[in-house]
């Protein structure tokens, strides 16, 4: 290694010592602080004590919907600490951690649009619509992992009776529950809130689509979108909306978030079907939470015998 | 300062240092501590390394001429090699625990969906810089070669940038936050590219003959 150097610096060229050691001090002292702050940022909840918000209680009087996936379901450990609510956090196990204090009561549900009967409904009354019956089924979120989980709920046609909807409703549209005050993590979702989902009506009144109020035995824990969400369980998972403040029947197809969001990626129907590539990755396997082979993924979820008719004569490719 | 980095011992801190990722990874693993979807938690962990070790290997030169600290280029073939081991992790991963070996399957991906493409790309480029890594392949290429085949270290970095930021659905700060990093660290080769075009011959010549220019891309 040659160690000569040519004299190209007179002696005056060098920089006082004292600004020498400033800036190497300086940039030093930047790096640790840069390091102290992201590590604060990404630890402190270590330090936090348990949650100041709503918490499952136990459901009594269920019953046994005798149609339930025989699958193994997933253990609630990982249903509840592997979410996707981008309210509170994107990463999947922020939303357990922040969803801690999120306070779930009092809470009503308006139903409204083009409907006789427009009304809101508390979250008592709700939990008193229609018998509670226990339903497994498989969920399949659209970033090709799986679940199969026993949600507590009623099917969502017990509503829609209630409140009659007119010839004119074709659609209906679902709103989220949305506070920057509660969810302060909600600015970095990238996601337009509050969160919105639609259906046609005729999805929505299939009796596999399920108001789902509670899973494995209690009311649904917050990271799970208490106390009320829905669940299709033959569509990705992001049409299963969580915490719902509004129900509104409508004329024309409503807007939904993953399609404002990135309309190319996630359409309106969003049936799960693994010979329609997300455009971004594969949709033929999935990796069912607990388990390490992937297993292939089954048209409409493994529903196609209940909903496939929903959609007879319509072009899945262009419709996904 | 000097006599701490160049210390054997300093390098063997360091080498350590560099091991604790993924000694973190494997007592998580055995304390069933990978969150729900392991495969995908040891794709995103070794993933995040790699960039973060490009970003360090791409630190080495910016930071040892605002600091004055040559001898920090000691270090740098060992964090390039790093980079470039937790990016053979991602990527075995990929194939062993989330393909299991699928060939085919995997060269359709690779062919079919653009962030695997160009994650591809940005691993494969890696490749010839680790196995030039070694003294006698920068004798063997020459001193010029080797360092403008080194420059392949930039598109790797850019690759993963774009790579996770075309993985992710709608937050995009974290890739943002790499792609800052990388921005940066290029931006300031530029500016050194420039300033010293804009510099007397003499002192261009002179720089040329600075000890270590066969290892400073």
């Amino acid at each position: 290694m040659l160690t000569k150097r040519a004299p190209d610096l007179k002696y005056s060229d060098i920089t006082p010592k004292g600004l020498y050691i400033g800036r190497r001090n300086f940039l030093l002292g930047l790096l640790v602080t840069t390091a102290t702050v992201a590590g604060w940022k990404r630890y402190a909840y270590l330090l936090e004590g348990p949650g100041t918000g709503s918490v499952p209680t136990k459901i009594a009087g269920v019953t046994k919907w005798p149609y339930s996936t025989t699958e193994t379901a997933t253990s609630e450990n990982d249903v509840t600490h592997y979410n996707n609510y981008y309210e509170f956090g994107t990463g999947k196990e922020e939303p357990a951690q922040n969803a801690k204090n999120f306070i779930t009561n009092p809470w009503t549900v308006s139903v409204e649009g083009e409907v006789k009967k427009p009304r809101k409904f508390s979250m008592d009354e709700i939990m008193k619509l229609a018998p509670l019956e226990e339903r497994i089924y498989r969920h399949r979120c659209v970033e090709a992992w799986s679940i199969v989980v026993p949600w507590i709920g009623f099917p969502f046609s017990t509503i829609a009776n209630l409140v009659e909807p007119t010839a004119k409703a074709k659609f209906v549209a679902f709103e989220s529950y949305f506070d920057r005050k509660q969810m302060p993590l909600s600015g970095s979702a990238g996601i337009e809130l509050p969160y919105v989902e639609g259906l046609r009506l005729d999805e929505a009144m299939n009796p596999l689509a399920l108001v789902a109020v509670g899973m494995y035995g209690e009311t649904l824990p917050n990271q799970d979108g208490a106390p009320v969400r829905m669940v299709i369980p033959w569509k990705y998972g992001f049409k299963s909306i969580k915490s719902i403040v509004k129900i509104r029947f409508v004329e024309k197809q409503p807007p939904t978030t993953w399609n404002i969001t990135n309309g190319h990626e996630y359409g309106f129907y969003s049936n799960v079907n693994p010979a329609v590539d997300h455009p971004r990755w594969s949709q033929a396997k999935e990796r069912r939470l607990g388990e390490f082979l992937k297993r292939p993924t089954l048209m409409f979820n493994g529903y196609a015998d209940q909903v496939a008719s929903l959609y007879n004569g319509m072009d899945l490719r262009k419709n996904y | 300062m000097n006599s701490i980095l160049t210390s054997k011992w300093t390098k063997v801190a360091v080498f350590l240092l560099c091991l604790a990722p993924l000694l973190v990874l494997i007592w998580r693993a055995l304390h069933h501590d990978l969150t729900a979807n392991p495969i995908e938690f040891i794709t995103h962990f070794t993933g995040d390394w790699t960039m973060r070790f490009l970003i360090i290997t791409l630190a080495v030169t910016p930071l040892r001429k605002i600091l004055r600290l040559p001898q920090l280029i000691r270090f740098r073939r060992m964090l390039g090699l790093f980079a470039f081991f937790y990016v053979c992790l991602h990527f075995s991963t990929w194939i062993g625990l989330d393909k299991f070996f699928d060939f085919t399957e995997m060269w359709k991906d690779v062919q079919k969906h653009r962030f695997i493409t160009v994650g591809f790309i940005g691993f494969v480029l890696m490749i010839p810089l680790a196995i030039t890594s070694t003294a006698g392949w920068i004798r063997r290429l020459g001193g010029k070669r080797w360092q403008l085949l080194h420059r392949a270290i930039y598109f790797s970095a850019i690759a993963g940038v774009i790579h996770y930021y075309w993985l992710v659905k709608s937050d995009v700060r974290k890739p943002l936050q790499y792609a800052f990093l990388v921005g940066i660290l290029l931006a300031w080769r530029l500016g050194a590219w420039i300033y010293g075009r804009k510099q007397p011959l003499a002192v261009r010549a002179a720089r040329r003959d600075e000890p270590t220019t066969a290892e400073s891309a």
